[in-house]
Protein backbone atom coordinates (compact mmCIF):
# COMPACT_ATOMS: atom_id res chain seq x y z
CA UNK A 1 0.00 0.00 0.00
CA UNK A 2 2.94 2.77 1.23
CA UNK A 3 5.13 1.60 -2.08
CA UNK A 4 1.66 2.25 -4.22
CA UNK A 5 1.69 6.15 -2.82
CA UNK A 6 4.94 6.56 -4.48
CA UNK A 7 3.02 6.32 -7.98
CA UNK A 8 0.84 9.13 -6.94
CA UNK A 9 2.72 11.58 -8.72
CA UNK A 10 3.31 9.75 -11.37
CA UNK A 11 -0.23 9.07 -11.53
CA UNK A 12 -1.38 13.00 -11.53
CA UNK A 13 1.48 13.68 -13.43
CA UNK A 14 -0.41 11.32 -16.45
CA UNK A 15 -3.69 12.71 -15.67
CA UNK A 16 -2.54 15.99 -16.39
CA UNK A 17 -0.24 15.73 -19.30
CA UNK A 18 -3.52 13.98 -21.12
CA UNK A 19 -5.43 17.06 -19.89
CA UNK A 20 -3.02 19.36 -21.11
CA UNK A 21 -2.40 17.40 -24.43
CA UNK A 22 -5.93 17.69 -25.35
CA UNK A 23 -6.03 21.05 -25.05
CA UNK A 24 -3.48 21.81 -26.90
CA UNK A 25 -6.23 20.94 -29.74
CA UNK A 26 -9.03 22.55 -28.31
CA UNK A 27 -9.62 25.72 -30.17
CA UNK A 28 -10.22 28.84 -28.16
CA UNK A 29 -11.64 30.91 -31.38
CA UNK A 30 -14.93 28.30 -31.09
CA UNK A 31 -17.08 29.63 -28.67
CA UNK A 32 -20.44 27.91 -27.62
CA UNK A 33 -23.03 29.82 -28.71
CA UNK A 34 -26.15 30.40 -26.76
CA UNK A 35 -28.56 31.28 -29.28
CA UNK A 36 -29.37 27.75 -30.74
CA UNK A 37 -32.79 27.15 -30.75
CA UNK A 38 -33.67 31.01 -30.00
CA UNK A 39 -35.30 33.06 -32.26
CA UNK A 40 -33.70 35.98 -34.31
CA UNK A 41 -33.75 38.83 -32.71
CA UNK A 42 -36.10 41.40 -33.82
CA UNK A 43 -34.40 44.49 -36.30
CA UNK A 44 -35.14 47.45 -38.66
CA UNK A 45 -32.43 47.98 -41.01
CA UNK A 46 -31.62 48.79 -44.51
CA UNK A 47 -31.01 46.50 -47.43
CA UNK A 48 -27.34 47.11 -48.68
CA UNK A 49 -28.78 46.51 -52.40
CA UNK A 50 -31.60 49.57 -52.31
CA UNK A 51 -31.84 50.79 -48.72
CA UNK A 52 -35.05 49.55 -48.14
CA UNK A 53 -36.34 49.04 -44.72
CA UNK A 54 -36.77 45.13 -43.82
CA UNK A 55 -37.56 43.36 -41.20
CA UNK A 56 -37.53 39.89 -39.40
CA UNK A 57 -40.96 39.10 -41.74
CA UNK A 58 -39.03 40.32 -44.76
CA UNK A 59 -36.82 36.45 -44.20
CA UNK A 60 -37.54 33.68 -46.16
CA UNK A 61 -39.92 31.10 -44.79
CA UNK A 62 -37.86 28.36 -45.53
CA UNK A 63 -34.74 27.57 -44.03
CA UNK A 64 -31.96 29.67 -44.99
CA UNK A 65 -28.31 30.92 -44.25
CA UNK A 66 -27.80 33.84 -42.39
CA UNK A 67 -24.02 35.06 -43.71
CA UNK A 68 -22.40 37.71 -41.67
CA UNK A 69 -19.64 39.28 -43.53
CA UNK A 70 -17.97 42.36 -44.51
CA UNK A 71 -15.99 44.19 -47.00
CA UNK A 72 -12.93 44.75 -44.91
CA UNK A 73 -13.24 40.50 -44.38
CA UNK A 74 -10.71 38.83 -46.18
CA UNK A 75 -12.07 35.12 -45.20
CA UNK A 76 -15.32 36.20 -46.39
CA UNK A 77 -13.76 36.83 -49.61
CA UNK A 78 -12.28 33.34 -49.23
CA UNK A 79 -15.89 31.47 -48.78
CA UNK A 80 -17.65 33.37 -51.38
CA UNK A 81 -16.61 30.88 -54.19
CA UNK A 82 -18.58 28.17 -52.14
CA UNK A 83 -21.48 31.08 -51.51
CA UNK A 84 -21.85 32.16 -54.70
CA UNK A 85 -21.77 28.66 -56.38
CA UNK A 86 -24.68 27.31 -53.44
CA UNK A 87 -26.63 30.19 -55.20
CA UNK A 88 -26.07 29.14 -58.28
CA UNK A 89 -27.06 25.44 -57.92
CA UNK A 90 -30.29 27.06 -55.83
CA UNK A 91 -28.96 24.94 -52.68
CA UNK A 92 -30.48 27.73 -50.51
CA UNK A 93 -31.53 31.20 -49.96
CA UNK A 94 -28.46 32.90 -48.27
CA UNK A 95 -29.52 36.41 -46.76
CA UNK A 96 -25.96 38.60 -45.77
CA UNK A 97 -25.74 40.63 -42.80
CA UNK A 98 -22.90 43.58 -43.69
CA UNK A 99 -21.43 43.65 -40.23
CA UNK A 100 -19.70 46.95 -39.07
CA UNK A 101 -19.33 48.44 -42.82
CA UNK A 102 -19.41 51.31 -45.27
CA UNK A 103 -22.84 50.88 -47.88
CA UNK A 104 -20.29 51.81 -50.79
CA UNK A 105 -17.61 49.69 -49.65
CA UNK A 106 -20.29 46.58 -49.56
CA UNK A 107 -22.01 47.54 -52.91
CA UNK A 108 -18.35 47.79 -54.30
CA UNK A 109 -17.51 44.43 -53.07
CA UNK A 110 -20.85 42.73 -54.25
CA UNK A 111 -19.86 44.54 -57.69
CA UNK A 112 -16.39 43.15 -57.73
CA UNK A 113 -16.62 39.09 -56.32
CA UNK A 114 -20.26 39.10 -56.90
CA UNK A 115 -23.35 38.56 -54.08
CA UNK A 116 -24.21 35.04 -52.98
CA UNK A 117 -27.10 36.69 -50.98
CA UNK A 118 -30.93 36.99 -51.80
CA UNK A 119 -30.36 39.93 -49.96
CA UNK A 120 -28.25 41.97 -46.91
CA UNK A 121 -29.46 43.67 -44.13
CA UNK A 122 -26.82 46.81 -43.07
CA UNK A 123 -25.58 46.31 -39.91
CA UNK A 124 -23.66 49.68 -39.54
CA UNK A 125 -23.34 49.87 -35.85
CA UNK A 126 -22.78 46.49 -35.58
CA UNK A 127 -26.11 46.42 -33.16
CA UNK A 128 -27.89 43.29 -34.87
CA UNK A 129 -24.29 41.38 -34.77
CA UNK A 130 -24.80 41.87 -31.09
CA UNK A 131 -28.03 40.95 -30.44
CA UNK A 132 -27.30 37.67 -32.31
CA UNK A 133 -23.88 37.26 -30.38
CA UNK A 134 -21.48 37.80 -33.03
CA UNK A 135 -17.59 38.85 -32.44
CA UNK A 136 -16.30 39.09 -36.10
CA UNK A 137 -16.96 38.17 -40.05
CA UNK A 138 -17.78 35.58 -41.27
CA UNK A 139 -20.06 33.81 -38.78
CA UNK A 140 -22.90 32.02 -40.29
CA UNK A 141 -25.84 30.75 -39.08
CA UNK A 142 -28.43 28.31 -40.22
CA UNK A 143 -32.49 29.67 -39.63
CA UNK A 144 -34.92 27.59 -39.71
CA UNK A 145 -38.51 28.48 -41.72
CA UNK A 146 -39.49 29.64 -38.00
CA UNK A 147 -36.86 31.95 -37.54
CA UNK A 148 -35.17 29.96 -34.74
CA UNK A 149 -31.15 30.25 -35.22
CA UNK A 150 -30.30 26.07 -35.59
CA UNK A 151 -27.33 26.43 -36.23
CA UNK A 152 -23.96 28.75 -35.84
CA UNK A 153 -20.05 28.30 -37.96
CA UNK A 154 -17.60 30.83 -36.26
CA UNK A 155 -14.82 31.96 -38.61
CA UNK A 156 -14.43 30.35 -42.64
CA UNK A 157 -16.47 28.22 -44.45
CA UNK A 158 -14.02 25.73 -47.07
CA UNK A 159 -15.52 22.99 -48.72
CA UNK A 160 -14.61 20.62 -46.27
CA UNK A 161 -16.86 22.66 -43.76
CA UNK A 162 -19.28 23.19 -46.35
CA UNK A 163 -19.72 19.16 -46.41
CA UNK A 164 -19.13 17.92 -43.62
CA UNK A 165 -21.11 20.54 -41.37
CA UNK A 166 -23.26 22.83 -42.87
CA UNK A 167 -25.03 20.63 -45.51
CA UNK A 168 -26.32 17.52 -42.46
CA UNK A 169 -27.29 20.69 -40.52
CA UNK A 170 -28.99 21.75 -43.43
CA UNK A 171 -30.35 18.54 -44.47
CA UNK A 172 -31.29 18.10 -40.59
CA UNK A 173 -33.21 21.25 -39.95
CA UNK A 174 -34.45 20.51 -43.92
CA UNK A 175 -35.95 17.29 -43.16
CA UNK A 176 -37.58 18.53 -39.74
CA UNK A 177 -39.89 21.27 -42.40
CA UNK A 178 -41.06 18.77 -44.08
CA UNK A 179 -42.49 16.76 -41.52
CA UNK B 1 17.20 6.10 5.30
CA UNK B 2 15.10 5.33 2.68
CA UNK B 3 11.84 6.59 4.21
CA UNK B 4 13.57 9.97 4.34
CA UNK B 5 13.59 9.85 0.60
CA UNK B 6 9.75 9.35 0.35
CA UNK B 7 9.15 12.03 2.79
CA UNK B 8 11.39 14.72 1.04
CA UNK B 9 9.66 13.83 -2.15
CA UNK B 10 6.23 13.94 -0.31
CA UNK B 11 7.01 17.19 1.12
CA UNK B 12 7.91 18.54 -2.55
CA UNK B 13 4.79 17.28 -3.95
CA UNK B 14 2.73 18.45 -0.92
CA UNK B 15 4.39 22.09 -1.88
CA UNK B 16 4.13 21.80 -5.28
CA UNK B 17 0.08 21.37 -4.84
CA UNK B 18 -0.16 24.25 -2.74
CA UNK B 19 1.48 26.17 -4.51
CA UNK B 20 -0.80 25.47 -7.66
CA UNK B 21 -3.56 26.53 -4.97
CA UNK B 22 -2.40 29.94 -4.94
CA UNK B 23 -1.39 30.87 -8.08
CA UNK B 24 -4.59 31.25 -10.23
CA UNK B 25 -6.41 33.05 -8.44
CA UNK B 26 -3.09 35.90 -8.39
CA UNK B 27 -2.91 36.52 -12.13
CA UNK B 28 -4.35 39.31 -13.35
CA UNK B 29 -2.81 42.06 -15.61
CA UNK B 30 -4.21 45.52 -14.77
CA UNK B 31 -5.80 46.22 -18.47
CA UNK B 32 -5.11 49.93 -20.55
CA UNK B 33 -7.83 51.97 -20.26
CA UNK B 34 -9.34 52.64 -23.75
CA UNK B 35 -10.27 56.41 -24.21
CA UNK B 36 -13.79 56.73 -23.59
CA UNK B 37 -15.75 59.84 -25.10
CA UNK B 38 -18.87 58.57 -23.02
CA UNK B 39 -20.41 61.44 -20.82
CA UNK B 40 -22.18 60.81 -18.03
CA UNK B 41 -24.67 62.25 -15.30
CA UNK B 42 -23.15 60.94 -12.20
CA UNK B 43 -20.09 59.68 -11.02
CA UNK B 44 -21.58 56.20 -9.62
CA UNK B 45 -22.68 55.60 -13.65
CA UNK B 46 -19.06 56.26 -14.91
CA UNK B 47 -17.85 54.24 -11.67
CA UNK B 48 -20.18 51.42 -12.72
CA UNK B 49 -19.02 51.77 -16.34
CA UNK B 50 -15.30 51.62 -15.82
CA UNK B 51 -16.18 48.27 -13.16
CA UNK B 52 -18.33 46.84 -16.40
CA UNK B 53 -16.17 47.59 -18.69
CA UNK B 54 -13.36 45.83 -17.10
CA UNK B 55 -15.37 42.40 -15.78
CA UNK B 56 -16.46 41.64 -19.28
CA UNK B 57 -14.28 39.77 -21.88
CA UNK B 58 -14.17 40.97 -25.04
CA UNK B 59 -15.77 37.90 -27.27
CA UNK B 60 -13.19 38.86 -30.24
CA UNK B 61 -9.54 39.75 -28.85
CA UNK B 62 -9.22 37.19 -26.11
CA UNK B 63 -7.65 37.60 -23.05
CA UNK B 64 -8.54 41.17 -23.20
CA UNK B 65 -11.36 42.71 -21.18
CA UNK B 66 -13.96 45.44 -22.86
CA UNK B 67 -11.80 47.97 -21.45
CA UNK B 68 -8.68 46.83 -23.08
CA UNK B 69 -9.71 46.13 -26.33
CA UNK B 70 -10.19 48.54 -28.91
CA UNK B 71 -11.86 45.40 -31.39
CA UNK B 72 -15.17 46.00 -33.27
CA UNK B 73 -17.28 44.17 -31.18
CA UNK B 74 -15.65 45.38 -27.78
CA UNK B 75 -15.93 48.83 -28.55
CA UNK B 76 -19.87 48.24 -29.72
CA UNK B 77 -20.43 46.36 -26.26
CA UNK B 78 -18.74 49.45 -24.37
CA UNK B 79 -21.45 51.61 -26.48
CA UNK B 80 -24.51 48.98 -24.89
CA UNK B 81 -23.12 49.32 -21.68
CA UNK B 82 -23.11 52.86 -21.91
CA UNK B 83 -26.59 53.19 -23.60
CA UNK B 84 -28.04 51.01 -21.03
CA UNK B 85 -26.59 52.66 -17.54
CA UNK B 86 -27.91 55.89 -19.16
CA UNK B 87 -31.48 54.25 -19.50
CA UNK B 88 -31.27 53.39 -15.35
CA UNK B 89 -30.70 49.51 -16.53
CA UNK B 90 -29.01 47.62 -13.17
CA UNK B 91 -26.18 45.81 -13.08
CA UNK B 92 -27.87 42.67 -13.16
CA UNK B 93 -30.24 43.52 -16.42
CA UNK B 94 -26.58 44.40 -17.85
CA UNK B 95 -25.41 40.97 -17.36
CA UNK B 96 -28.19 39.53 -18.16
CA UNK B 97 -28.01 40.93 -21.72
CA UNK B 98 -24.70 39.91 -21.98
CA UNK B 99 -25.01 36.17 -21.31
CA UNK B 100 -28.04 35.93 -23.13
CA UNK B 101 -25.83 36.87 -26.11
CA UNK B 102 -22.77 35.65 -25.71
CA UNK B 103 -22.78 33.41 -22.78
CA UNK B 104 -20.68 32.69 -19.78
CA UNK B 105 -17.52 33.29 -21.54
CA UNK B 106 -18.10 36.75 -21.32
CA UNK B 107 -17.57 36.68 -17.85
CA UNK B 108 -14.33 37.35 -16.46
CA UNK B 109 -15.64 36.28 -12.99
CA UNK B 110 -17.68 33.25 -13.94
CA UNK B 111 -20.69 32.75 -12.17
CA UNK B 112 -21.72 30.42 -9.98
CA UNK B 113 -23.41 27.35 -10.95
CA UNK B 114 -22.94 23.36 -10.71
CA UNK B 115 -20.54 23.80 -13.62
CA UNK B 116 -18.61 26.45 -12.56
CA UNK B 117 -18.15 25.10 -8.73
CA UNK B 118 -14.55 22.84 -9.87
CA UNK B 119 -13.23 26.29 -11.09
CA UNK B 120 -14.28 28.05 -8.44
CA UNK B 121 -12.94 25.42 -5.39
CA UNK B 122 -10.59 23.52 -7.23
CA UNK B 123 -7.98 25.80 -5.89
CA UNK B 124 -9.41 25.28 -2.53
CA UNK B 125 -9.61 21.49 -2.91
CA UNK B 126 -5.64 22.13 -4.03
CA UNK B 127 -4.90 23.65 -1.05
CA UNK B 128 -6.49 21.70 1.49
CA UNK B 129 -5.15 18.51 -0.20
CA UNK B 130 -2.01 20.02 -0.15
CA UNK B 131 -1.96 21.23 3.95
CA UNK B 132 -3.10 17.80 4.08
CA UNK B 133 -0.30 15.88 2.79
CA UNK B 134 2.22 18.66 4.42
CA UNK B 135 0.68 17.98 7.91
CA UNK B 136 0.43 14.22 7.49
CA UNK B 137 4.74 14.83 6.62
CA UNK B 138 5.03 17.01 9.76
CA UNK B 139 3.33 14.81 11.98
CA UNK B 140 5.76 11.55 11.38
CA UNK B 141 8.63 13.53 10.85
CA UNK B 142 8.27 13.96 14.71
CA UNK B 143 12.07 13.68 16.39
CA UNK B 144 12.91 9.85 18.08
CA UNK B 145 12.87 9.83 21.91
CA UNK B 146 15.62 8.38 23.48
CA UNK B 147 13.95 4.93 24.33
CA UNK B 148 12.80 4.50 20.51
CA UNK B 149 16.59 4.96 19.91
CA UNK B 150 18.12 2.69 22.76
CA UNK B 151 19.13 -1.12 21.29
CA UNK B 152 18.66 -3.96 22.87
CA UNK B 153 20.74 -6.66 24.91
CA UNK B 154 21.38 -8.51 21.18
CA UNK B 155 21.90 -5.10 19.13
CA UNK B 156 24.12 -4.15 21.54
CA UNK B 157 26.25 -7.70 21.37
CA UNK B 158 26.39 -6.58 17.45
CA UNK B 159 27.27 -3.63 17.74
CA UNK B 160 30.37 -5.00 20.02
CA UNK B 161 31.44 -7.61 17.71
CA UNK B 162 31.69 -4.94 14.72
CA UNK B 163 33.51 -2.23 16.94
CA UNK B 164 36.11 -5.29 17.94
CA UNK B 165 36.29 -6.21 14.50
CA UNK B 166 37.09 -2.62 13.06
CA UNK B 167 39.52 -2.07 16.02
CA UNK B 168 41.21 -6.08 15.12
CA UNK B 169 41.13 -4.38 11.16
Amino acid sequence: MSRLKLFIPVFVFMVMAVMLWRGLYLDPRTLPSVLIDKPLPDFELPRVEDEALITKADLPDEPFLLNVWGSYCLPCLQENPILMAAKEAGVVPIVGVNYKDKLNLARLWMDDNGSPFDFSIMDADGRLGINLGVYGAPETFIVDGNGVIRYKHIGVIDYKTWDEEIMPALAAVKAEATL
Amino acid sequence: MRPFVIRVRLLCFGLLLGFGAVMPGGVSVPAMAAVDAFEFETDEQQRRFRQMSDDFRCPMCQNTSLTGSSGGVAEDLRREIYLMIMDGKTDEEIEQFMLERYGDFIFYRPRLTVETLLLWFGPLLFLVLGGWIILGIIRRAQPMTQEQVALNDEEQQRLKALLDNVKRD
